[in-house]
């Protein structure tokens, strides 16, 4: 089943949010439109400042759209109150209540809901449970490590059963080998309870390994939306190439359009075939994206892209070869280091880039 | 680390001004608990050591009616002051600035501003106006007094307390299903705890302490254990006088240490 067909979990329509006027005027979001399906890892990826944590603000209530609705298994929550929502967060900061102990936080949200006493102390040991917590139970929050802290605030939000949990950066305060061990424990705690979730990162590799989808944001405005192989591999425009890793550009012009892929002359005269964007067929100028790794280093021809090779960093597992195109452009090819026979490239040296099949795509942009 | 050359320690004759500050300060006091155990009926002349002047206090009849009155207005001023200082802290943080907030802050803060004299004239004007039209002239007027000036000091330390609490923590207690009610009650004031506690200390010492406003607003019969000792001294004075004072240094010595050890608990 693809995520549109199941149960939606949330739907985001047209959902704008301006702060100030006049010249103080802000635009946070600006005709966002999202569906995000049930038990879905949904990820919205962007640099900072492009209104990420002011969606999650709206969706969990702290704030209030401009414009726009939010709906919450098809209802529409504007009104109601953060309190008043199925919606649970882990935030930035953990936000663990300094003068209760890990049990005591775990525990609050249910409390709140007045839940029988039983029924809370099943939860919470499940809880404690789930995020290998139990020894801590009993501990003063200001007594218990970053790690373990971000443990709690997350078994904090999830005892309650929210419909959905949105979190905010909850790993960019710990350090490189936490953050990979937090992002399988994610991802674990995910599948064993089927909650949506909806995470937030600016991080790429963080966004690519744990997420279902993955929405990309710049300036208040979602680019694309897509798995992380679509995204990765089939990148709508230039803003969403450029960021989620490494890219070339050329310029070019289509010559032929078939059903799949088109024709493009290049600025040097070299013609190559690049697949088309979805949902529209591009004419006259089009820029082309293709990634380092689906090229290959190799002799010059009237097929490939010829030049004269400016650099070539080795990094253990592979190998980056920057090309300087006879049409003035930098190229880089990543190739992987097989231990077998190597040939020797020197600076300087005649050499061209060759295309795999499939390895150009057409931008839908020109910016 | 360098030193810092303009360090005041290092300034010329600055150990000799320190040890006179500090004499000048506590040597008085010194010899007045010093004076509290004299045998002798003189303030100036030793006599032995005895605690005859504690008894003698503990027995006065006067000493315990001004004791008591001074305990029961300090305990209403400072639970009246506490409450109004925390709803106001409250009004005047958990908000966007705004016109009119500095004035706010002024209005709270008035007390400390304008000389306590003066307060004392305009009150004793009006509560003597009250006093003919209503008939009343119980204790009210002075715990109504005491709470007045109380506010600023009881507002100061709640007021440091809100602004360093951070605002995320009711963020996520709302976010938990607490209603805006439960998550005062279960967050924020137990937050504000030790800020509440320091307000009320504060304003539980300067209530027993205050003399001048105390003096112009009070009925007869009504004198507090600092207006008390005021009287005294127009009068011939025993070392009873110091015994007082002794117990009263006592106490505030005590509460103090209550509050720093309730707000370094809390660190
Ligand atoms: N309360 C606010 N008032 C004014 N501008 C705001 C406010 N909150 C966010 N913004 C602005 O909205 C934009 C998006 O912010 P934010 O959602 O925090 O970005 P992100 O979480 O992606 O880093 C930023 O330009 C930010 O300055
Ligand atoms: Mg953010």
């Amino acid at each position: 089943m693809s995520a549109e067909q199941r149960q939606r979990a949330i739907e985001i329509r047209g959902v704008s949010r301006i702060y100030g006027e006049g010249e103080h005027r802000v635009t946070a979001l600006s005709g966002v439109n999202l569906a995000i399906a049930e038990n879905e890892f949904f990820t919205l990826l962007g640099p900072s400042g492009c209104g990420k944590t002011t969606l999650l603000r709206l969706i969990a209530g702290f704030d209030f759209p401009t414009d726009g609705e939010i709906l919450l298994h098809g209802e529409d929550i504007a009104p109601l109150p953060p309190f008043k929502r199925h919606v649970n967060t882990v935030f930035q900061s953990y936000a663990l209540f300094p003068h209760m102990t890990v049990a005591e936080n775990i525990s609050f949200g249910l409390q709140m809901l007045g839940r029988p006493k039983d029924e809370i102390k099943t939860r919470l040991d499940e809880m404690l449970e789930l995020v290998h917590m139990t020894a801590m139970r009993n501990r003063q929050v200001n007594q218990i490590s970053g790690g373990q802290q971000q443990r709690v605030a997350l078994a904090r939000a999830l005892a309650p059963k929210p419909q959905v949990l949105l979190l905010d950066e909850p790993l960019s305060a710990l350090d490189y080998k936490l953050r990979k061990e937090m992002q399988v424990e994610l991802k674990r705690v995910q599948a064993e309870t089927g909650i949506t979730f909806i995470f937030v990162t600016h991080d790429q590799e963080e966004a690519l390994t744990m997420s279902d989808r993955i929405a990309v944001m710049s300036n208040g405005e979602v680019r694309q939306v897509g798995t992380a192989r679509e995204i990765y591999d089939q990148p709508s425009d230039r803003f969403v190439a450029d960021f989620i890793g490494e890219s070339n550009f050329l310029e070019g012009e289509v010559t032929t359009v078939s059903e799949t892929s088109a024709r493009v002359k290049l600025s040097s005269g070299v013609e190559i075939d690049a697949s088309l964007p979805a949902g529209k067929t591009p004419s006259g100028k089009v820029t082309v994206v293709i990634r380092p790794e689906h090229a290959s280093v190799g002799e010059p021809g009237p097929d490939h892209l010829n030049g004269t090779l400016e650099e070539a960093a080795y990094f253990g597992t592979d190998t980056h070869f920057h090309i300087r195109l006879d049409s003035g452009d930098l190229f880089t090819v990543r190739e992987q280091n097989v231990r077998s026979v190597r040939d020797q490239h020197r600076k300087g040296e005649r050499i061209a880039a060759h295309l795999g099949p499939s390895a150009a795509q057409i931008l839908k942009d020109r910016s | 680390m360098r030193k810092n050359h303009f360090d005041l320690r290092a300034q010329p004759g600055f150990g000799l001004i320190t040890l006179f500050t500090f004499f000048a300060l506590y040597l008085p006091i010194a010899a007045l608990v010093v004076y509290a155990f004299n045998a002798s009926e003189s303030l100036s002349v030793w006599g032995g050591f005895s605690t005859r002047w504690f008894v003698s206090a503990w027995n006065n009849d006067a000493v315990q009616d001004a004791s008591i009155r001074s305990i029961v207005i300090a305990l209403w001023a400072s639970t009246l002051a506490t409450l109004t200082a925390t709803m106001a802290a409250l009004a005047t943080t958990r908000t966007r600035p705004y016109r009119g907030l500095t004035f706010k802050y002024a209005l709270i803060n008035q007390p400390l501003m304008v000389p306590e004299i003066v307060t004392a004239v305009a009150l004793l004007i009006v509560f003597s106006r009250i006093k003919v039209w209503t008939g009343y002239s119980g204790l009210g007027y002075l715990v109504l007094a005491h709470t007045a000036f109380c506010i600023p000091f009881a507002y100061l330390p709640i007021r440091a307390r809100l602004e360093g609490m951070d605002l995320t923590l009711e963020r996520a207690a709302a976010d938990l299903y607490a209603t805006p009610w439960q998550t005062f009650r279960r967050v924020t004031l137990p937050l504000l705890r030790p800020g509440i506690i320091a307000g009320f200390m504060l304003s539980f010492v300067i209530s027993l302490d205050d003399v001048v406003i105390t003096e112009f607003v009070k009925s007869g019969g009504q004198d507090t254990l600092p207006t008390y000792m005021l009287g005294q001294l127009r009068r011939e004075t025993t070392p009873e006088i110091n015994a007082i004072a002794t117990v009263f240094l006592a106490l505030s010595v005590v509460l103090v240490m209550i509050f720093f050890f309730i707000n370094r608990k809390r660190e």
